[in-house]
């Protein structure tokens, strides 16, 4: 038998095992179900609940599960005479200051104590004495505290400091006066806080915006994928009567593991906004009046036609694919190419030669495994919490990660450098790399002016340039800040040369759910579904937002919020312009500047797809029900083609849609260093602001805007600032 | 508050012996280090510790806040709250009780007119709360004083000891 197998013997059985796993590891992996309560395996081990306790032969005392090491030729009884009465015995003691209110507690249904407590509980308790009771203290709008019910498992303490990175809650006090609580008064703060409701075993920590309001057999689970980052997250929405009450996370090992973001957990909250739109909405005569579908329709389909081919089309980077197919179609159909997704992008100098989907370059889970990364121009736990996740992971095991950015952002892992600068020049930092990476050799062609703007390497950057180097897989990640930058054509330049100078891959962190399915359904001016270059490409986002053409449709935004510029965009005279709105919200920028308000679903009342940063292709079915007459947006433009004469024949479905997309584009993603790209010609030094690169993580898009308890974070009350920058905002 | 404001509450002297007690661990552990950072830190400030201090520690050992205030609130010989100058002890444990440690606790508290928990309104002695065996005995009942042990105490030696107070 080679060294790192040994055999033992479970309930009898014989069982392969590694010698030092856990025991607890082989029953779960042999299906002997043992009960636990602080053992979890995506936490370090601490043994201190003792529910798992299992017979070991020739060991004197009942041994857990949890932390007994495996060693060849052991026997294990997880079911003998000795095994339950010790597990029963650990049940009675966890029951002794447990509260018996299960019937007023959100957990009730779905609690592992209560579960646990059938199968191993005694009818009466033996237990006469007074229970105690814990003062609850807030620890922040998401999570609700009743820590009477708690039994020290400590499972919330270990995720915050071995997940989260921020220890922000430990154990007070000792023996039967421990409490579990934050440092004196302090919330929980974390962006993945919410993940301590899934972990808590009983009913001490639940979801506050929840709270009260369901039980867990009252509902229905529907997976769903997430839609607020590129990282496409497993979720189950939860719903009573088409209502989601609440999200909890779907394990998925090679994207989200067993988590959540707060922002996929509790953006729910906005479904309900008072601004809902339930009806399509007409302006006449200067106001705004419900109108039937046919009405609206007819009106939208007239107003566009009378704007011949000067049309044009903004969407969400959180649209579907099926939603940006139609719709960039449609356009086409009606003899426009202007169309576009990246309307915080700046810079388009180099849309023509760069990637031609953006994307990590690698699966999720790889990112945890390389050995050096470059962050360029990201706040990364606000932009993608559940990424910098997997880079923590890495940084943990002893990755480097170094960030260049134009602020300090903590990060709660050892980084390997920061390099920073002013938001408008922290990219020459890139550019002295490449000098330094370049140093003795050839610089990279046609970058002369480019690198030659930049400060002469420090030891820092030879450092950085080695790290890069050194072997084993490294990679340059891209980040929204790069992505909103206006020399993000020069970032992106540099940033291949640098990647290519140190054999690194590139990686790009998009902004939204679908960045990457946007840009394969044609959702682009100057790339058609697939993404062959179109023959003639239209006008940019911001090029639409600086000079709107007669016909606009704009698809799930707000443009005063969602496009730079938007805010100032004022309502032409009357037939000057003519603009279709799709909003799931009638918000305020849209009622000042649309004609026609068509109300369709998000993505928790949709059928569509996103195709995630790792390039994978996930398909979700609507799991809540539509608000009065709204529809599905991929229904809705459906229609809105046949009334305009161009009809989309053989797409009855969001499926078959996906799928001809599908087909389009082919099973391969880009890799972004396959092309040589030239320099652009040189900018003019665009001067921009952090508040205008870095948005706070809860007002990317419309429904987090209007998710409450979310707002009430200290990340939605302050946005995702760095403190020295907020004061000066 | 930055971490090196917090750090200018230590004095240079429970510095020092911050850096004793890190030395004797490995590298990166040192959050062993705090039980003994918490010790010179309240016996600096006369017997107890403040938020602000076991900040400062933290920030020091630069580990977060709350495993300092784990530790201060696991062991009782930290305070948290302000407490009398001198720290009186009266075994109930075991062997005391069973030589009289009960009763020489009822009468330290009615001389001091304190419950065991509270300090002296004058702010001379605090009564120790409910202290476990204290290793001492064969010389039950005792009471330690300020880490001083007192062994077979009567009640009169009790009010001699307690006079002697500052």
């Amino acid at each position: 038998m080679s060294q790192d197998k040994c055999t033992i013997q479970v309930n009898g059985v014989e069982v392969e095992a590694r010698p030092g796993q856990m025991l607890i590891e082989v029953t779960d992996a042999e299906g002997a179900y043992v009960p636990r309560f602080c053992y979890h395996p995506k936490l370090s081990v601490a043994a201190n609940c003792r529910m798992c306790l299992v017979e070991v032969e020739n060991a004197p005392k009942p041994m857990p599960a949890c932390a007994t090491p495996v060693a060849p030729g052991m026997k294990v009884h997880t079911k003998s005479r000795k095994a339950i009465d010790a597990q029963r015995a650990v049940m009675e003691f966890l029951l002794i200051n447990h509260p018996l209110d299960c019937p007023i507690c959100d957990q009730g249904g779905e609690c592992e104590l209560q579960d646990l407590a059938m199968g191993f509980g005694r009818g009466v308790g033996r237990f006469s004495e007074a229970k105690r009771v814990v003062r609850d203290t807030s620890i922040g709008p998401l999570v609700s505290t009743d820590m009477t019910r708690c039994i020290h498992c400590t499972r919330c303490v270990r995720f915050t400091q071995e997940v989260g990175g921020l220890q922000e809650l430990g154990t007070m006090g000792r023996g039967d006066r421990v409490v579990i609580s934050t440092y004196i008064e302090q919330g929980v703060n974390h962006e993945l806080s919410g993940n301590i409701i899934d972990l808590c075993p009983v009913g001490a920590l639940n979801s506050k915006p929840f709270r009260f309001s369901a039980r867990a057999w009252e509902m229905e689970q529907r997976p769903l994928i997430a839609g607020h980052d590129c990282l496409g997250s497993h979720i189950f929405a939860h719903l009573m009567g088409g209502k989601v009450k609440r999200v909890v996370p779907a394990a998925c090992e090679e994207i989200n593991e067993t988590w959540a973001s707060d922002r996929d957990r509790f953006s729910y909250e906005g479904l309900d906004a008072p601004d809902r739109l339930a009806e399509p909405l007409l302006r006449e005569n200067g106001h705004w009046r419900a109108a039937s579908w046919d009405e609206a329709l007819d009106a939208a389909a007239a107003g566009l036609r009378r704007a011949g081919g000067d049309l044009a089309a903004l969407l969400s980077p959180s649209a579907t694919v099926e939603e940006g197919y139609l719709l960039q179609r449609l356009l086409a159909q009606m003899g426009s190419a202007s169309i576009d997704h990246r309307l915080r992008r700046r810079d388009f100098r180099s849309q023509d030669t760069e990637i031609e989907v953006p994307w990590l370059g690698m699966p999720v889970a790889d990112v945890e495994r390389l050995d050096q990364v470059l962050v360029v121009g990201a706040n990364l736990r606000k932009e993608v919490p559940l990424l910098a996740h997997r880079l923590r992971k890495a940084a943990v095991r002893g990755a480097g990660v170094a960030f260049l950015n134009p602020a300090r952002y903590p990060m709660h892992f050892p980084v390997a450098d920061a390099l920073q600068g002013t938001p408008a020049d922290f990219w020459l930092h890139l550019a002295t790399l490449v000098r330094a990476a370049a140093q003795g050799g050839e610089t990279p062609p046609g970058m002369a002016e480019l690198l030659g703007k930049a400060p002469a390497p420090e030891e820092r950057h030879r450092q950085a340039v080695a790290r890069l180097r050194e072997g084993g897989r490294s990679a340059i990640l891209l980040g929204n800040i790069a992505l909103r930058h206006p020399r993000f054509a020069d970032i992106d330049v540099l940033a291949a040369a640098l990647a290519r100078l140190t054999g690194s891959t590139l990686g790009y962190i998009t902004e939204g759910a679908n960045a990457a399915g946007l840009a394969l359904a044609g959702a682009l001016p100057h790339r058609e579904a697939g993404g062959r270059a179109r023959a003639r490409a239209g006008a940019n986002a911001a090029e639409i937002i600086a000079r709107p053409p007669a016909g606009l449709i704009l698809f799930g935004i707000e443009p005063g919020l969602d496009c730079p510029g938007g805010a100032g965009w004022q309502r032409a005279p009357a037939g000057g312009r003519f603009v279709v709105a799709f909003s799931a919200f009638r918000g305020e920028s849209l009622p000042a500047l649309a004609d026609v308000i068509l109300p369709i679903g998000t993505f928790f009342e949709t059928d569509g797809t996103f195709v995630n940063g790792a390039g994978q292709w996930q398909s979700f079915s609507a799991a809540a029900r539509l608000p009065g007459e709204a529809r599905p947006g991929w229904k809705v433009l459906r229609v809105l083609a046949e009334r305009l004469g161009v009809p989309q024949p053989g797409q009855a479905t969001a499926a078959a849609i996906a799928a001809e997309v599908r087909k389009l584009a082919g099973e391969v993603m880009p890799d972004a260093l396959a092309r040589q790209r030239p320099a652009s010609a040189i900018a003019a030094a665009g001067e921009v602001s952090l508040q205008e690169l870095d948005l706070p993580m809860y007002q990317v898009d419309a429904l987090l805007r209007r998710a409450h308890a979310l707002q009430l974070t200290a990340d939605g009350l302050a946005g995702s600032m760095p403190e020295g920058e907020r004061l000066t905002a | 508050m930055q971490a090196s404001d917090r750090i200018a509450l230590l004095s240079a002297h429970v510095r020092e012996e911050i850096d004793h007690w890190v030395s004797k661990f490995p590298a990166g552990r040192q959050r062993s280090a705090v039980i003994g950072a918490l010790h010179a830190v309240q016996h600096e400030n006369g017997g107890h510790l403040t938020s602000e201090l076991m900040e400062a520690v933290a920030a020091y050992l630069d580990i977060p806040s709350i495993q300092v205030f784990e530790v201060a609130s696991f062991y009782s010989m930290f305070e948290t709250r302000p407490v009398g100058r001198h720290s009186v002890s009266v075994c109930t444990n075991i062997s005391c009780m069973l030589c009289g440690g009960e009763q020489l606790l009822a009468h330290v508290e009615k001389r001091l007119g304190i419950r065991i928990g509270e300090s002296t309104p004058d702010g001379r002695i605090f009564l120790k709360k409910e202290e476990e065996c204290l290793a001492a005995c064969t010389g039950a009942p005792m009471i330690m004083v300020d880490h001083r042990y007192y062994e077979n105490v009567t009640p009169a030696r009790a009010d001699e000891i307690l006079d002697a107070l500052e």
